[in-house]
């Protein structure tokens, strides 16, 4: 930069501010739909937690029954994968962070479908060629139970075709508004790995077998009573925990997205800012320069008239 | 006095109750259950229709959604995924509800419609029927 004239120092750090200004509004924005998000998070985080709660019971007791919705596939062919990410991008790593997350897990190309939650998971997904049977672009910034529900619906009907043999939802955790943390939750069929995957998604829940040790201390032997039978429980009950997760899953994005929208945008304020404070001092030291210049420029012509 | 029974009712959208009761009724897909501290170990799916809360001597009702109960010892869960007590029902938009599932039902499209139709008019028929109760 050593070479700019004043001028252009002038043009930079007006284009420097505006940009500055287009930031500082834009995390103002994230700041308010942050806030908006996380009531509407912290609202529903008792609802998704004690369905886990209850699911990873019922899966404890249930060890050992033969139920479609339990009894992994002999053959997985195809996996399904709900992937969740914003529509729109400035907001840092969080849309590639839950991407990537999502392509690390899928084995090959052919035996993974994506439905995409969100315009940047399509694109990223389309981009790269795999098949995305359907895509959901409205409800990333503001889900609601029934969204989930639709996307609930669409998913276990294609497991229950055996288009697809087991189905993952991959989203991205709300920590704090500085952190946040792709997860992936395998939602079909709940075997092992969905009941680890359940676990793992949050600090407060313990595996089955945890719970079954501690129930072995206390000496608890209870059996509990499915009413009216196990089968017909799993049936009516596996979609509503579904619902729940998926809702879980999608409000934790949304909140993530604002939040990491923020940070991004107040990181791209302060960088703003310190770029106009050097260039200012630029700028400063030009003017100087310049008027030191005239000076001995007069100096020197008034010295030669003499 | 009997010992209690403390019980949590949440939904999406709140923690809707969380304290001890004398008794609850909640509707399961095999018709009404009381329950009551000590109650046999049970899980069961609910249907849509209401939930009955006694607290010292004290009933009130709800009306309440599909989801499901379960019942430990002293403790009873229920997890719903719309709850509200009779007196707060937005009458209004049960009623409106109703009638967008009477149009969807009577048009006829395919299955899946149809079952979403049914399920939303099972809902507003007992918002409805809960409400004109409350009211009486």
């Amino acid at each position: 930069m050593a070479g700019m004239g004043m001028r252009d120092i002038k043009r930079r750090i007006k284009s420097v501010g505006s940009t500055k200004q287009i930031t500082k509004a834009m995390e103002m924005v994230a700041s308010a739909k942050l806030r908006k998000t996380k009531a509407r998070l912290e609202e529903s985080r008792p609802f998704s937690l004690a369905w886990k709660r209850a699911l990873l019971g019922f899966l404890g007791d249930l060890q050992g029954v033969e139920h479609p919705i339990i009894t992994p596939r002999e053959k997985i062919r195809k996996s399904g994968y709900i992937v969740i990410t914003g529509n729109r991008g400035l907001c840092g790593g969080y849309n590639t962070n839950v991407m990537k997350a999502a392509l690390e897990h899928m084995k090959t190309k052919n035996a993974a479908c994506v439905v995409a939650v969100g315009q940047k998971a399509k694109d990223f997904f389309q981009r790269r060629g795999y098949d995305i049977p359907k895509a959901y672009l409205e409800v990333s910034e503001t889900p609601d139970f029934i969204d989930a529900k639709e996307i609930r619906r669409f998913c276990v009907e294609k497991y229950m075709n055996e288009e697809v043999d087991e189905i993952y939802l991959v989203y991205t955790q709300f920590v704090s508004t500085i952190s946040h943390k792709p997860q992936i939750v395998k939602l079909m069929p709940l075997d092992d790995e969905a009941i680890d995957s359940c676990v793992k998604s949050d600090e407060s829940l313990k595996h089955p077998k945890e719970l079954a040790e501690e129930a072995e201390k206390e000496k608890i032997h209870e059996i509990m009573n499915y009413e009216p039978t196990v089968p017909r429980v799993l049936n009516l009950v596996v979609p509503n925990y579904l619902d729940s997760i998926i809702l879980g899953g999608l409000l934790e994005s949304a909140a993530s997205e604002q939040g990491a929208r923020r940070v991004a945008m107040e990181n791209a304020t302060n960088n703003a800012e310190e770029m106009i404070e050097k260039l200012q001092l630029q700028y400063n030291r030009a003017r100087q320069a310049a008027i030191t210049q005239e000076i001995s420029e007069i100096v020197g012509g008034a010295e030669a008239l003499k | 006095m009997a010992k209690k029974l403390h019980l949590e009712v949440i939904s999406p959208d709140e923690i809707f109750w969380d304290d001890e009761v004398d008794t609850a009724v909640v509707r399961t897909i095999e018709g009404d259950v009381g329950l009551m501290s000590d109650h046999l170990p049970l899980v069961s799916p609910l249907a849509v229709g209401r939930i009955k809360i006694i607290q010292n001597g004290k009933a009130r009702e709800a009306s309440c959604a599909e989801g499901v109960v379960k019942v430990r010892g002293d403790n009873a869960l229920v997890i719903t995924e719309a709850v509200e007590w009779v007196d707060e029902i937005d009458i209004e938009r049960a009623k409106k509800a109703k009638e967008r599932a009477e149009k969807r039902l009577s048009a006829k499209k395919n299955d899946v419609d149809l079952d979403r139709a049914n399920i939303a008019m099972t809902k507003a028929l007992n918002r409805i029927k809960l409400y004109e109760r409350s009211q009486k």
